[in-house]
């Protein structure tokens, strides 16, 4: 580190540390402070790690583009040790130092992380209002945002993994926070293993890339890229980028390890929008785009990234459309979105898929805190279809829910339009049915937004006429930031406002040093020039398809709400199918956990019959029938010769009593006979065995 | 050889022995007397031990053997009495003390009766298990090996649960048997090479041209260590042991009596037999795949907590082998680190278990439930120890794990691949079996008035969790340490493998990597 470095992209590697300091402190000496100090101490942590991220924001972009990376080597971690190289790549090394790199885009990570974390920290302080365990709560969530910090600062994969299992644990103990629920323990369990499917095939691909590349560290890869003279479409290449996206599958609840998440929903509704919404479940988008030199070396991953996210985009918004939970229809939404950005990324335009990234934290998160309040108001309710004109009752939740389902919805100038078409631009141009499924998608996510918002906000209360709404349902802490997140939920997206609309593409610019779009796509766009009108028809083409999405959506949920129990059943089979979730869970508790269970209790039944029975016990048999042999010998073979021995000793002793005469002098003789003999006896055998030991 | 000047391992081989005198000569009536003798001279096994970390000389130009203490002791053999460490002894007398002194405090109220006998026979079994380590004579290994039997056998078949006495027998020829094959393997090596020293067989191993005999030899020695290990499929004395010894005989087994076999694969039958160690190495590789994922399923149908985590030692003992017999110094140095990490987390493990069962009297599962309302310290301790347990990074666990497998994935990528299915596997048994005891509400009502940790409990406990801290963020000091002797092993065994030319992407020098861009 040369000292003219800022001080703030000096030492941003202590960004991290402000929360973990808290969370320490929680778990130390939590239980014995007020209510006041815990809110106050969390809340600030995370502030000051916002304030301090904001300053190494301003003083990176006070730097010249081609100089913005910047990397933090604080202490050794693992020593390098020799390791041969893969495909005769000759001697190299494996280790990892506790290295952080700020750069572009984990800046811009840092500034989300960091900041929706403090505004859904505060949110906490009204919602959690009257639960116990707060220390317990808030020191989770800190340390969930210094893991989180971990991830996206990292400078190699070691330390990112550090990160990546580490927002898993602290989604563990949030989910199960209320961990008396049954239901509660098991989704927490539950998201734990599925995501450790995907944590085992992401340890392969880092094994791989150090294998490969002979380095972990991001900025290595490149040059070695370069060095390694690697053709594109390389197999080595196509495994990496394949296993890190299966690990992506995982933590982003993406095809095939999305199950998780809608069970995660057991969590308090501010977990949600922190980890299952805005922060963690986007850890898979930001890893992929920040190996995106790999994966634009490997054309055959991108295009399984493209189609597993638009499939799931597909698949995900048409679970939403017939949720009746709310927090329900938002988790497979957020696996919806999640899939887009994984559609931008496999569309090689890893900078939308972080634009979208950044703005559906936005968004999303904010529907979600809304969904809190809207539970909180009618004393823990969920279901979709005992809500029902809840507008009067909680203005500024409607309001911000409104603002934040337009951003969902992609309604133009909301900040989720601006990154999603993007999105679908790039797509356009790159691979037609992945627009034309994420252009149905859209669609289809204006309907189940409105849907929502109808069932919610709209249409005469369904069963909470008398309740009055609970005061802390209303508090300054949970409003103003639900408000805060409302204005970026509407502005967030203006930092990318595209060229076709006269803007600049600000965000992709700034992004674009460290994740370029691959050159190979940026040359030839499969699908004519992206001229500015081109651009444009696109943008028309979606926002009306949206429209007639909200359309739907008001017509059947607010003008004839008898159509949706008529849809129903005429789709019967169908209904069921996407109801169950296209029976993907059943499936999965059939084959591999049932499977899994009964295999270890048959493991179990060879264990103790097998190996024990026949191996052990056997051998015990065989040693005990071996034993008694012997003991038969014992007693007729060897113990007849002794009894022999003991008739003869008799005959012996009879005869040698005449030697007991009773004279010293002859006992004297006796004895020095004996020494005699054995004193010989013993020389002839030292002699011999040091003989032997020489030899 | 000539005798050597160096006392300190002397010192911290005999300390428990003198302190088991000690003992011997307080009256049978002061029971509370000898608790204390015996706590003061475990953790004056550590205090003696300490010096060891500062005066070993890490580095490729130090002497392979350190402290080294050589005497004459049966000259019309050839058997003498040599003690000396290496990196990867010195990891494994220090994990020994420092679990001696956390086993012998876990059994202040644990054991009230015949408490005489019951620390003299955990001080003696400490210089057992610490003389296996320290020993570089073959017969005082082998002295040692048998010596550390008898104590365990009396301290499971007289201190432990009700189907003591089967298990201790089981235990106890189990083991023998392994044993007398390797004393045969022994004077095998003797005949061959008219020595008993490991150090001149270390300095010049087996040659390619005695491959057969090699062979014999490696199995000889394979039987005794595959069994203390243990290996599939010689692992069946395990549970029952853990399951019926008392407390602290359980940590001791986990941590410290089973890393004998490892370390006796890494000391003897790798470095010496190297011919042998290649042309068996796909065997061994099966062997531990087969325990990694054999023994973490067998853990999800275990009822009794014990039994899973005696299950659980097989699956994470066959990552140990896994990295022994990948042949690399990934695999090997992480195999150490799994060892040490193994030794921690599951000693840990059976201590939180024994505190259950003093509370309880029962080791069944399904009697728990919800345990986290009434105990919340235990509950935070016994999650710390578990994600240790389960390799989550940033405790000791993962540095082990990870390492491991990038040095099995050096070797073939398959190994790495099956291997990490018993790391998924041991996230579910583990939590699954946090969740059975730990969560929940409490449906039985003998659990709702539990006491939480004492402080002679947290005693035991933090001293574990914070090494795994330690290992988990900083575990260069180790790795250091063991540097040179798996550099050793690995020369020996697999001989070219540093001469292979550096590969295309030069490693940064991590001041390079600081500088600012």
């Amino acid at each position: 580190m040369t000292a003219g470095t800022p001080f703030f992209l000096r030492e941003a590697w202590l960004v991290p540390l402000f929360p973990l300091a808290t969370a320490i402190a929680m778990l130390f000496v939590g239980r014995r402070l007020s209510r006041r100090a815990i809110e106050y101490a969390c809340c600030a942590s995370v502030l000051v790690a916002f304030l301090f991220s904001l300053g190494t924001f301003a003083q990176l972009i006070a730097l010249p583009t081609g100089h913005r990376t910047i990397v933090a080597t604080v202490f050794e971690w693992l020593p390098a040790a020799p390791v041969h190289l893969a495909h005769g790549g000759g001697l190299g090394v494996f280790g990892a130092e506790w290295a952080f790199q700020i750069d572009p885009l984990s800046v811009v990570m840092l500034l989300i992380v960091t900041g929706v974390g403090f505004l859904v920290h505060v949110y906490s302080i009204g919602y959690m209002d009257g639960e116990s365990g707060l220390y317990r709560y808030f020191g989770f969530m800190n340390l969930f945002v210094f893991m989180m910090l971990v991830l996206v600062t990292a400078a190699n994969l070691a330390v990112m993994f550090v990160g990546w299992e580490g927002v898993g644990l602290c989604s563990y103990l949030l989910i199960a926070f209320h961990f008396k629920k049954r239901a509660a323990a098991d989704a927490a369990k539950k998201a734990f293993v599925v995501n450790r499917v995907g944590d085992a095939a992401f340890l392969l691909g880092i094994f791989a890339t150090s294998a490969t590349l002979g380095t972990i560290r991001f900025e290595e890869m490149a040059p070695a890229l370069a060095a390694g003279h690697f053709a594109v479409g390389n197999g080595a290449l196509t495994a990496i980028a394949l296993l890190l996206f299966a690990g992506a599958t995982g933590k982003s609840a993406q095809i095939p390890l999305f199950v998780w998440l809608p069970d995660a929903m057991e969590g308090p509704t501010p977990v949600s929008a922190l980890i299952h919404a805005a922060t963690m479940v986007t850890a898979g988008v930001y890893i992929v785009a920040r190996t995106s030199v790999i994966f634009a070396m490997a054309p055959a991953a991108l295009l399984v990234v493209a189609l597993i996210g638009a499939l799931t985009a597909l698949a995900a918004a048409s679970m939403a459309v017939v949720q009746t939970d709310i927090k329900k229809v938002l988790a497979y939404s957020t696996i919806s979105q999640l899939g887009y950005m994984f559609l931008a990324c496999g569309v090689g335009a890893f900078a939308a898929g972080i634009f979208h990234l950044m703005t559906h934290a936005f968004f999303k998160s904010l529907l979600f805190l809304a969904a809190g309040s809207v539970i909180h108001a009618l004393a823990g309710e969920q279901d979709l279809r005992k809500m029902g004109g809840l507008a009067k009752k909680l203005p500024v939740t409607y309001w911000v829910s409104l603002v934040a389902a337009l951003a969902l919805s992609g309604v133009f100038p909301f900040a989720g339009f601006l990154s999603k078409d993007l999105i679908l631009g790039e797509a356009y141009r790159q691979n037609v049915l992945v627009w034309v499924i994420g252009y149905f998608t859209a669609g289809m996510t204006a309907f189940y937004t409105f849907r929502m918002i109808f069932l919610v906000f709209h249409g005469e209360p369904r069963g909470h006429e008398e309740m009055p709404v609970p005061a802390h349902a209303k508090h300054r802490t949970m409003m103003v930031p639900m408000i805060l997140l409302a204005v970026l939920a509407v502005t967030g997206g203006w930092i990318g406002w595209p060229e076709a609309l006269g803007g600049s593409d600000r965000l992709v610019h700034f992004l674009e040093p460290v994740i370029g779009t691959p050159n190979a796509m940026r040359v030839a766009p499969v699908h004519g020039p992206g001229s500015m009108g081109g651009q444009l028809r696109l943008m028309v083409l979606s926002e009306l398809f949206v429209a007639l999405g909200i359309f739907l959506a008001w017509y059947m949920y607010v003008r004839r709400t008898d159509l949706p129990g008529v849809i129903a059943r005429r789709l019967g089979k169908f209904h069921e199918a996407v109801w169950h979730g296209y029976y993907v869970n059943a499936f999965y508790n059939a084959v591999f956990v049932s499977g899994v269970k009964k295999l270890a209790l048959e493991l179990g039944a060879f264990d103790r019959h097998v190996i024990d029975g026949v191996g052990v016990r056997g051998t015990a048999w065989a040693m005990r029938a071996a034993s008694r042999a012997a003991g038969w010998w014992d007693k007729w073979g060897i113990d007849g010769t002794v009894r022999a021995g003991a008739v003869g000793a008799q005959v012996v002793g009879a005869l040698t009593r005449y030697v007991q005469t009773g004279r010293v002098q002859a006992y004297m003789l006796f004895i020095v006979a004996g020494l005699v003999g054995f004193l010989g006896y013993y020389f002839y055998l030292a002699h011999h065995l040091a003989a032997h030991a020489m030899r | 050889m000539q005798p050597s000047g160096s006392h300190i391992l002397n010192v911290v081989l005999f300390t428990p022995l003198v302190g088991a005198l000690v003992i011997l000569l307080i009256p049978r009536a002061r029971a509370e007397i000898q608790r204390l003798v015996a706590n003061a001279f475990g953790v004056l096994g550590v205090v003696v031990a300490l010096p060891l970390i500062w005066r070993y000389r890490a580095g490729a130009d130090a002497p392979r053997f350190q402290f080294v203490s050589d005497h004459s002791w049966i000259p019309l053999l050839g058997v003498r009495y040599t003690l000396g460490i290496d990196g990867l002894s010195l990891v494994l007398v220090l994990l020994t003390t420092v679990l001696g002194a956390v086993a012998m405090l876990s059994s202040w109220n644990a054991i009230r009766e015949r408490e005489k006998e019951f620390y003299m026979a955990m001080l003696v079994l400490q210089t057992g298990m610490l003389g296996v380590f320290l020993s570089l004579d073959f017969v005082l290994f082998y002295v040692f090996w048998e010596a550390m039997l008898v104590p365990m056998y009396f301290l499971i078949g007289l201190w432990g649960s009700e189907r003591r006495i089967s298990a201790a027998i089981k235990f106890f020829l189990y083991t023998l048997a392994g044993s007398v094959v390797m004393l045969l393997g022994i004077l095998a090596v003797y005949h061959s090479r008219g020595t008993f020293d490991m150090r001149t067989i270390l300095d010049a191993p087996f040659g390619a041209d005695t491959l057969r005999a090699q062979k014999w030899l490696f199995w000889g020695f394979f039987v005794a260590f595959a069994v203390k290990v243990p290996m599939f499929p010689f692992h069946t004395w395990l549970p029952d042991a853990h399951t019926e010894a008392p407390t602290a005989a359980s940590v001791l087994l986990a941590g410290v009596l089973l890393k004998m076999g490892t370390y006796g694969f890494m000391r003897i039958s790798v470095p010496m037999f190297p011919n042998a160690a290649n042309a068996y190495r796909g065997a061994m590789v099966v062997l531990s795949l087969i325990a990694i994922v054999y023994g973490a399923l067998v853990c999800l149908m275990q009822k009794d907590m014990k039994r899973l985590i005696a299950y659980s030692s097989v699956s994470h003992m066959g990552l140990c082998t896994l990295g022994i017999f990948a042949l690399t110094p990934l695999g090997l140095s992480g195999s150490v680190l799994q060892q040490l990490n193994h030794g921690l987390a599951t000693g840990g493990l059976f201590l939180l278990a024994g505190i259950l069962y003093e509370r309880r009297h029962t080791r069944l599962i399904s009697e728990f439930g919800g345990l986290a309302t009434p105990m919340p310290n235990f509950a935070a301790i016994y999650m710390i120890v578990t994600l240790s347990s389960l390799g989550l990074p940033l405790l000791g666990g993962f540095v082990g794990e990870f390492t491991v497998l990038r040095g099995a994935f050096e070797a073939r990528w398959q190994w790495a691949a099956w291997g990490l299915v018993g790391v998924i596997l041991s996230a579910a048994y583990l939590l699954w079996l946090y969740q059975r005891v730990m969560l929940g509400e409490i449906t039985n009502p003998a659990n709702e008035t539990l006491r939480d940790l004492s402080a002679r409990e947290f005693a035991t406990l933090v001293p574990l969790v914070a090494l795994s801290f330690w290992i988990g963020v900083y575990p260069t000091p180790i790795f250091r340490a063991i540097d040179q002797p798996v550099h050793k092993i690995v020369e020996a065994v697999n001989p070219g493998y540093y001469s292979v030319a550096a590969g295309p992407v030069a490693p940064v020098p991590a001041s390079a990597a600081a500088k600012a861009r």
